[in-house]
């Protein structure tokens, strides 16, 4: 799809230039300390793996990234803009940027399979509804699901609303995918067929990716470097490898748990 | 309790200035609104028409033994159409909407909102203080008169049918003398005061769906809460409005 039909210019990021940069994010709820000083920086091109335990404030970090969340405290600069006193419109243009997967899909019940992924379009494009709907099939097409375009998501399986889900992620094309918990809740076999699909999709579309994931295997073959999450804070972060040979308490646990 | 009221005003204030905020910017979302009229005016339509002839058949029931009694049976007409198209039709009609509609829209709202389908559509960049509130709200306030109407029309109609099964008066004679002192102010006020009924249900409906939080147990309380609040404020603007309005249209 033409860059033009997006109504947007495609932002030229240099290689290694940090894409996401988050300084010192704090964040509660009530008398919850969800994240105590987070620091993070991806890079274009590269996706890291947000891991650590259940409540550690992971989906919270990815919902701060793209505006569903305000931080308490902190800084979150998306390609050089500090997203923070950003007004609606100018967060949006960032949105459109960047595509979310979310936990348990969050397609629109209300909508098949094929209006859930033309729903980006309708919106932020100028496409005909020959050209949507040649976009739609192109999507679907890329996560297996061509043949489900008539389906409500209530008739198809967790993963394949997953997949949906993603195709509609990658409506936009957008230059940052966020992840929440890609393959949580699915069997092996899917969860494997998820990480070969994302995998495929980040080198396809050049992604810069943030992956929150609980699933170590997934994280190790979808991610070039992993963080891990502890107490509201990252607890130690690097390669796969550089996590499984830690000497940290928390970290060993962590892998051992798996292994 | 008097600080979760306040709270739950000031919340509800908020929401109100985000509302008025997503309606004054493009896109106006012509097509979903259509849609929501259809929703919210066109298949209430069945309701407010039952509700309507009930009313005015038991109206026209109980009327006429108690004006009977001061031989003022002859009034009957007039006393339908007056209690009709002045109270009955009006709050009636704002009563069935916040039940169904009330019930739907914090249901639907809610459901959407503690399945992240809410924060998708943040998240692809759309407002939907836009998409899913104002247009249900100004579906509301539009569609509110237009189902009086047919309150009103069904209460006569039905009044009169009672009326005639008791005493047999041509539907023409029942109309000449009901509406003979009948100015248009008396009908046009109490009509369109069913639109702050519309804003009323539509914007506590749609607040209530939105900020359900705690899963189906929480859309059922959304569902729930937003019937009761919307008919408990239909009631009291009621109140205030026919002040106002007898203020006004004297």
């Amino acid at each position: 799809m033409a860059e033009a039909d997006l109504g947007r210019k495609q932002t030229v990021n240099t290689p290694g230039e940090p894409v996401l940069l988050l300084r010192d994010i704090h964040k509660a709820f009530a008398a919850q300390q969800v994240l105590d000083g987070v620091s993070l920086t991806v890079v274009r091109g590269e996706t890291l793996a947000v891991l650590g335990r259940s409540g550690t404030g992971k989906s919270v970090l990815l919902k701060l990234i793209i505006g569903l969340e305000n931080p308490d405290a902190g800084s979150i600069c998306i390609q050089g803009q500090e997203i923070a006193g950003l007004g609606l419109n100018d967060m949006n243009k960032l949105r459109v940027k960047m595509g979310f997967l979310f936990q348990h899909a969050a397609l629109y019940d209300s909508l098949t399979v094929g209006q859930n992924v033309a729903f980006p379009l309708e919106r932020h494009t100028k496409m005909t509804k020959s050209e949507r709907n040649d976009r739609v099939k192109e999507l679907l097409g890329s996560v297996g699901m061509e043949h489900d375009l008539n389906k409500m998501p209530s008739d198809i399986s967790g993963g394949m609303q997953k997949r949906v889900g993603l195709a509609r992620a990658l409506a936009l094309q957008p230059e940052i995918l966020l992840l929440d918990e890609p393959t949580a809740g699915l069997d092996p076999i899917t969860s494997s067929e998820i990480d070969d699909l994302v995998l495929r999709l980040q080198k396809e579309h050049a992604l810069t990716s943030v992956v929150v994931t609980h699933d170590l295997h997934s994280a190790r073959t979808i991610a070039d470097r992993l963080a891990l999450l502890d107490k509201g804070k990252v607890a130690m972060e690097g390669s796969f490898e550089e996590l499984a040979q830690s000497d940290d308490d928390f970290v060993r646990e962590f892998f051992k748990r798996d292994s | 309790m008097i600080n979760r009221s306040l709270e739950w005003f000031g919340d509800l204030g908020n929401f109100s200035w985000k509302v008025i905020r997503a309606a004054i910017t493009r896109p106006f979302e012509f097509g979903e609104i259509i849609r929501q009229l259809d929703e919210i005016g066109s298949k209430s339509l069945p309701l407010v028409a039952l509700a309507g002839a009930a009313v005015g058949t038991v109206l026209a029931i109980e009327s006429r033994s108690s004006l009977a009694r001061f031989g003022a049976k002859s009034m009957l007409p007039v006393a339908i159409v007056f209690s009709i198209i002045h109270e009955m039709g009006p709050v009636v009609t704002g009563l069935v909407v916040s039940g169904r509609v009330g019930a739907g829209i914090g249901a639907e709202l809610g459901s959407m909102k503690v399945t992240e389908q809410i924060d998708a559509l943040e998240a692809s960049a759309v407002n939907p203080y836009k998409l899913l509130v104002f247009t249900r709200v100004l579906a509301c306030i539009v569609a509110l008169p237009l189902l009086t109407l047919v309150t009103d029309f069904c209460g006569l109609f039905a009044g009169w049918i009672a009326e005639t099964l008791a005493d047999p008066i041509s539907l023409h004679e029942f109309v000449s003398k009901g509406f003979a002192g009948v100015s248009f102010s008396d009908f046009l006020a109490p009509t369109f005061r069913t639109s702050a009924f519309g804003l009323i249900i539509g914007l506590v409906a749609c607040f209530q769906g939105m900020r359900t939080q705690g899963g189906t147990e929480g859309v059922g309380r959304s569902a729930t809460s937003s019937v009761v609040l919307s008919s408990l404020f239909v009631i009291l603007a009621d109140v205030i409005l026919v002040k106002l309005i007898l203020i006004f249209f004297p």
